[in-house]
């Protein structure tokens, strides 16, 4: 048995692919966790922003919610929405969106509007927000799902954010400066995309899960036969996520 | 100028005067905050229908007023509770039709700011890459594809938004409308630039001079302000910056009294139709949930020096 849960993990996996010096553009939940356990155990340059324009907040107590005051205190600077959606596209940047979606394709595309036709949908979802924009704008894109067959599909109901598009070279050709899904992390592993194709394959399991699991659980055909086995978070981590970034498991649970 | 320019008016004779049946309002301009809900409610209870809402993340106002079925079309990037998620009375009307169907251009956040911004500058259109390579811009009359007649580049033309009317709720303004705002704005000054009318909400009315000694907080000027209403806690349960956090048990208690229609109609029937005005919902609210919500944790911010 395991001595951490799977958001833990989770949070951990994401946190990994931060690198010291990036631009963080967060979300609540999650994000909010990989964020700030990322900049507290190995990116410490790295830095927290959010779409209200909250630039680098103290980040003392767990914002719960983007409208949360705490958002914008102790910042170096409080712009608007058009300033951060300025810095998440900025050149000199290395930004970095976390992402969530009701449905995910092959090559990273997410729907968070409908299920069932666009006309008379199933189920109608708030829309796109700021998440069409941060995965047009960002440099990488972290997107957090669970794994489930009706989540992983070959063909959205709707393409709110572009991941790869049709993959390959098509997110280029279609206009697109830069940017594109780096990883997605779910409850079982993490998924990456081929370098060439753009489509998405297993990168790594999370200790305890076979990589029949995870096709099992994903809706289209998915390469597992280069997974590894990620490793175990380091008590560090744990240490750091637990009692630093939320002590009061506000989103640890 | 006179400090008294007849701007400052009860809510409901704003509501009145600005909010007319038919008309285009942008709302929720703050994101998550600042949200102007006393102000919808006076609109759910003076019953004026057959709008245009417009805004980004716009927050359960528009779930509200589109279960009221006062609501034609939404111009929005983002419609429901920020709390728990989904907006049960969006989703029945965009669904089911019920209780009217619901015309929805989807937009994205940054393109609702830019087509604001567009319409601010009196220009027709912005450019924009978001939403780019997204289903929003499918059969959406606000988006073309265009080329940089520069470079050549793939981008969108947005279609420049121009509101009948903002509602905006903000810390504090004075007399003349110069309104003071600190804390996550959104597109507030875009919204406000762009609208032919506006009305702030605000927490306190205050001299003029408060405002004049920090005038690099104040998020719009008074010429383009039409009424100031006093609405202390004009935003619950949404935050305000310095005043009151974010009233989570509301959100919640909203999205479970509206997955039904009957419960979504007693929802209303408690809390905007049975309360004649604001100080009658603060008081159904009572003072010691209202007292959990104030500022637990002062961080006052610094004063300058303007002088010469």
């Amino acid at each position: 048995m395991s001595n951490y849960t799977k958001k833990e993990m989770m949070a951990l996996a994401a946190g990994r692919l931060v690198r010291n010096g990036d631009v963080l553009f967060a979300g609540t939940g999650l994000s909010m966790l990989a964020a700030t356990v990322a900049k507290r155990v190995h990116a410490p340059d790295a830095t927290v922003f959010f779409e209200t324009g909250g630039i680098d907040p103290s980040l003392e107590e767990l914002p719960l919610a983007v409208a949360d005051p705490r958002v914008m205190v102790g910042t170096a600077m409080n712009s608007g929405l058009i300033e951060a959606f300025s810095i998440l596209g900025h050149r000199r940047l290395r930004s970095i969106a976390f992402l969530g979606a009701a449905q995910i394709d092959p090559y990273g595309n997410i729907n968070s509007t409908v299920l069932g036709g666009y006309p008379k949908p199933k189920v109608r979802f708030p829309g796109s927000g700021g998440a069409c924009d941060a995965a047009s704008l960002a440099h990488a894109v972290i997107i957090f799902m669970q794994h489930e067959r009706r989540r992983f599909v070959e063909q959205l109901d709707y393409l709110t954010s572009p991941g790869w598009l049709q993959g390959g070279d098509s997110r280029q050709r279609a206009g697109f400066k830069r940017g594109g899904p780096l990883a997605v992390v779910t409850n079982l592993g993490i998924m990456k995309f081929e370098e060439e194709t753009k489509r998405m394959y297993l990168a790594e399991v999370y200790p305890g899960v076979a990589p029949e699991q995870v096709a099992e659980n994903t809706g289209f055909e998915v390469d597992i036969s280069r997974a590894v086995v990620a490793q175990d978070p380091g008590e560090d981590e744990l240490y750091t996520l637990r009692e630093k970034v939320d002590p009061q498991r506000l989103i640890l649970g | 100028m006179s400090e008294d320019t007849g701007k400052i008016q009860d809510l409901a004779s704003a509501i009145k005067r600005l909010a007319r049946p038919g008309a285009s309002i942008a709302l929720g301009l703050g994101l998550e905050g600042f949200v102007p809900f006393a102000a919808v409610h006076e609109i759910m209870r003076q019953n004026i229908g057959r709008l245009t809402l417009i805004g980004p993340i716009s927050n359960i106002p528009f779930d509200q007023l589109a279960g009221a079925g006062l609501v034609e079309r939404v111009i929005a990037a983002w419609v429901g509770n920020v709390s728990t998620g989904l907006g049960h009375c969006y989703r029945r009307a965009v669904e089911k039709g019920f209780p009217r169907p619901l015309e929805v251009i989807n937009h994205s956040n940054f393109s609702v700011g830019l087509a604001l911004e567009a319409g601010a500058r009196g220009l027709p259109l912005a450019v924009s890459q978001s939403p780019l390579g997204s289903d929003i811009v499918r059969d959406n009359p606000h988006f073309m594809h265009m080329e940089c007649p520069f470079s050549g580049r793939k981008l969108l033309a947005v279609k420049a938004l121009k509101p009948d009317l903002a509602i905006i709720h903000t810390q504090r303004a004075d007399a003349q409308g110069n309104a003071m705002c600190w804390g996550a704005v959104g597109i507030s000054r875009q919204a406000a630039y762009a609208a032919e009318r506006v009305l702030i909400t605000c927490e306190e009315i205050v001299p003029g001079e408060v405002i004049r000694a920090d005038p690099d907080r104040t998020l719009v000027p008074g010429f383009l302000v039409d009424a100031v209403c006093e609405v202390p806690w004009g935003a619950h349960p949404a935050p305000v910056q310095g005043y009151y956090g974010l009233d989570n048990a509301m959100y919640v208690d909203y999205s479970q009294s509206t997955r039904d229609p009957h419960q979504a109609e007693k929802w209303f029937g408690e809390w905007v139709h049975g309360v004649k005005n604001r100080e009658e919902y603060l008081a159904k609210l009572g003072r010691s949930r209202l007292n959990d919500l104030m500022v637990k944790h002062p961080a006052r911010g610094g004063s300058v020096e303007y002088g010469w």
